[in-house]
């Protein structure tokens, strides 16, 4: 029995796992301390599910439990990252290096740290959405302290070569950060064999609850980062603020899971994502952006030519899926993404993006194909524009009328 | 094992029943990111929206004035940090009996050229008007006193200390996590004398750990600490923590129903206890003041302080000797220090903080169990001479 709409939309959240709930209930019910309360097993008991926790996110990434600081979120590991480390290197230079296909979390802090004196290079990606490493090795400056890429971008799924620009930024000496929330359970993370500084970790995107994150701090070479919360000390001074014992249990049963399940559920989701892109094959102008071979299963984005983005969206209810389009303010923009990749604006705004998870079936996925086929015909039928490029005109040589 | 009576209300609370349940579904099915455009992410959005008026009627605040982060300690880092960005280097005011969450960001600030001035207390825990003169006569530009103390429960005449600070322009702000749901809270009113922003923390009222929410007077400028994706109005980005959100806003609305009744059942067993120590000649900080009606914080002459808890746990009674967030430290509290209390005192200090789910009659079998830890104690320090 589907359950419309059909949730095709992982990227965006995923719904928390069943087992995770169960572990999080006693930390709902029964086990309400304090884990800073050091008199009474309330505090004691929360303090334990929380190093426990602790250990299990460590686990999958191929890190001590003495690395992982628990934050509030991916959104507040990236700040605490980037301006952490920026702020605390900050006399050894003041240039940092990301990519324009980044998150806004990790774009937005680059841009406060531009307004307090930092310079930010913000590298073009290639059209296959990857980093060029030749390209960013140019980049590179004696003043560079900071590089930030992510290991699998959100919107397209694609998959940096973390590991080549890991040695890259360790032979220089330049401290590498990673958004990985998209990752995690999704690639396998080594964080003993991969040069990587700071890791963000987000709870909500494997299958945790929402409002728990982490940040991997590498002891060895030692890391620094200037606080971002200040008060009680918490978290090696590095984040103060009571901790949730149960969202931690929660991110960490998550990931626990994760690490058990990844590579059956890599090979389930493999398939599916094959199937539909089969479904779209035949389909005329269609693209899929981003690279093919270096990405994860679970993503797919895909641009509909000649399509007018927002009647597609509205056309396409029965699915939960995400648009090419955000809405900043009052204004529909592109996706910056996709136009990193050199899409065109009504490219962008035609585009949508499917991912697949842990509960998505063969039936949803072919659902989500018949109904995109059936929609796009639709909407090219009535498309003044789809009829001249069926006769053959090149629309890039129209001189349009000025209305 | 039995399960400890919990009188540590103060350090957290029980997640109440029904915030439990209104949680539960958003731990469930109703699983959207509610910045997207689907179904499910408008569900989550609504969600939210309720949750915030919630907040709002429960602090006699307007919704737009109030904005979710993760808890009190970051809404506390949030306006301090955040309103010292909008301004020149300057002067900040910072009540000598603060909890580190406020302390802190203020000293952090002093790395920005900003010099702190802590605001000597009383005895009784109250702030100084000499002390408080001399700092708004150097014109702060920004003050922050805590509604009431987490420690003591001495609450602060907030709206006055507003009035004077509004006459030397500085920003106002107080951290209220202690007070919300214990006394009544009206924003409006506050801030028509001038109080600019204040703080609150869902799991010291019955709701999650994970919330938190700057109440803030939309005219008073503060840039976010949180960088990412725009929500809460840019002021707080990332994607918003709705299960706890949706509890806090369910937290808020029941604490603010019969909170009359509530507090004055709270205020008859903490004067129980309260008796019951005055019969055996120890004292209360703070009495002379105002208190929250829940929190009891007694000195033992002569008694290591965590000794005493310890043995008080070992007896089937949770509560706390110093505050939570630094209770490993060791230290004497550095806010019975400021109201003049010497430190081996300030070592013996203990704190009970009732809460809706406490007895009478857990109050007599505390007294009975406070005493013999106290026999035993003594015998110890006798033999040890």
């Amino acid at each position: 029995m589907l359950k419309f709409p059909l949730y095709l939309d992982y990227s965006a959240t995923t719904p928390v796992d069943p087992r995770v709930v169960e572990k999080m209930i006693p930390f709902l019910t029964e086990h309400y301390g304090n884990p800073a309360s050091r008199s009474h097993p309330f505090g004691w008991t929360s303090e334990a599910a929380v190093e426990e926790a602790r250990e299990q996110v460590a686990a999958l990434v191929g890190a001590d439990a003495k690395d992982i600081i628990w934050t509030s979120g991916a959104t507040e590991s990236n700040n605490l990252a980037i301006k952490g480390a920026a702020n605390f290197y900050s006399s050894k230079g003041k240039h940092i290096i990301t990519l324009k296909t980044e998150h806004k979390a990790v774009l937005d802090t680059c841009r406060e740290l531009e307004r307090q004196g930092f310079e930010v290079t913000y590298l073009d990606v290639q059209e296959n959405g990857l980093l060029d490493l030749e390209a960013f090795r140019q980049a590179l400056r004696a003043d560079t302290v900071l590089v930030s890429v992510m290991f699998v971008n959100n919107e397209i799924g694609v998959i940096q070569p973390i590991r080549e620009i890991g040695e890259i930024c360790r032979e220089r000496g330049i401290i590498f950060h990673v958004d990985a929330a998209q990752a995690t359970g999704k690639v396998e993370i080594d964080l003993a064999t991969l040069k990587v500084d700071l890791m963000a970790f987000s709870a909500h995107k494997t299958y945790g609850p929402k409002g728990i994150g982490a940040l991997y701090v590498r002891r060895k070479p030692r890391i620094r980062l200037e606080a971002q919360m200040h008060g009680g000390g918490h978290e090696r001074g590095l984040r103060s603020g009571t901790l949730a014992p149960h969202q931690i249990v929660g991110m960490g049963e998550a990931f626990r899971i994760a690490r058990e399940e990844m590579a059956a559920e890599n090979a389930r989701i493999a398939k599916l994502q094959k199937r539909l892109i089969a479904g779209f094959e035949g389909m005329e102008s269609v693209f899929i952006n981003g690279d093919l071979e270096q990405r994860v299963p679970h993503n797919l984005n895909v641009s509909f030519a000649y399509v007018e983005g927002e009647s597609l969206i509205m056309a396409i209810k029965d699915i939960a899926v995400s648009s090419g389009s955000a809405c900043t303010s009052a204004s529909l923009e592109p996706s910056y993404v996709l136009r990193a990749l050199g899409r065109e604006d009504e490219l962008a705004h035609s585009s949508i993006r499917f991912s697949l998870g842990r509960f998505s079936t063969e039936e949803e996925v072919d659902f989500a194909v018949n109904l995109l086929r059936t929609k796009v015909a639709k909407l090219r039928e009535m498309s003044p524009l789809w009829d001249m490029v069926q006769e053959g005109v090149d629309l890039s040589t129209v001189q349009w009328a000025a209305h | 094992m039995r399960t400890p009576a919990f009188l540590d209300h103060n350090a957290t609370t029980p997640l109440d029943a029904s915030v439990r349940a209104v949680m539960l579904p958003w731990l469930g099915e109703r699983f959207g990111n509610p910045s997207s455009h689907h179904e499910y992410g408008r569900a989550a959005r609504a969600a939210i929206e309720t949750a915030r008026e919630q907040v709002a009627q429960g602090v006699g605040a307007h919704p737009t004035e109030v904005i979710f982060v993760s808890g009190g300690s970051e809404a506390n880092n949030l306006f301090i940090k955040g309103a010292a960005l909008t301004r020149r280097p300057g002067i900040i005011g910072v009540g000598a009996t603060e909890h580190p969450c406020v302390r802190e960001p203020a000293r952090q600030l002093r790395g920005q050229g900003w010099r702190v001035h802590e605001i000597a207390v009383d005895a009784a825990g109250l702030v100084r008007q000499d002390d408080y003169q001399t700092l708004l006569a150097q014109r702060p530009a920004l003050v922050s006193v805590m509604l009431a103390n987490n420690e003591t429960g001495v609450i602060q005449d907030v709206a006055a200390l507003a009035t004077q600070a509004r006459a030397a322009d500085a920003g106002f702000h107080t951290d209220a996590v202690q007070a919300f749901g214990k006394i009544a809270i009206d924003f409006r009113g506050l801030n028509a004398a001038g109080v600019h922003a204040l703080t609150l923390s869902a799991h010291k009222i019955g709701g999650p750990l994970g919330a938190g929410a700057l109440v803030a007077d939309k005219r008073i400028e503060f840039l976010p600490l949180v960088a990412g994706g725009g929500q809460e109005r840019g002021l707080r980005s990332g994607t918003e923590n709705i299960a706890a959100i949706v509890g806090f806003g369910q937290a808020a609305w029941l604490r603010a129903q019969a909170l009359a009744s509530r507090a004055a059942q709270q205020q008859c067993l903490r004067d129980r206890l309260e008796a019951g120590l005055g019969e055996m000649g120890f004292e209360v900080f703070g009495h002379h003041a105002p208190r929250l009606p829940n929190t009891s914080y007694f000195a033992v002459p002569g008694i290591d302080g965590d000794a005493l808890v310890g043995r008080l746990d070992r007896a089937g009674f949770a509560v706390a000797s110093g505050s939570a967030c630094s209770s490993a430290g060791g230290a004497p509290s550095a806010t019975l220090l400021a109201m003049g209390v010497a430190p081996e005192i300030a070592r013996s200090a203990v704190r009970v903080s009732v809460g809706d789910a406490n007895t009478a009659d857990e109050i007599d079998e505390f007294l009975g169990a406070f005493c013999r830890a106290l026999t035993e104690l003594r015998q110890l320090n006798r033999a040890v001479v």
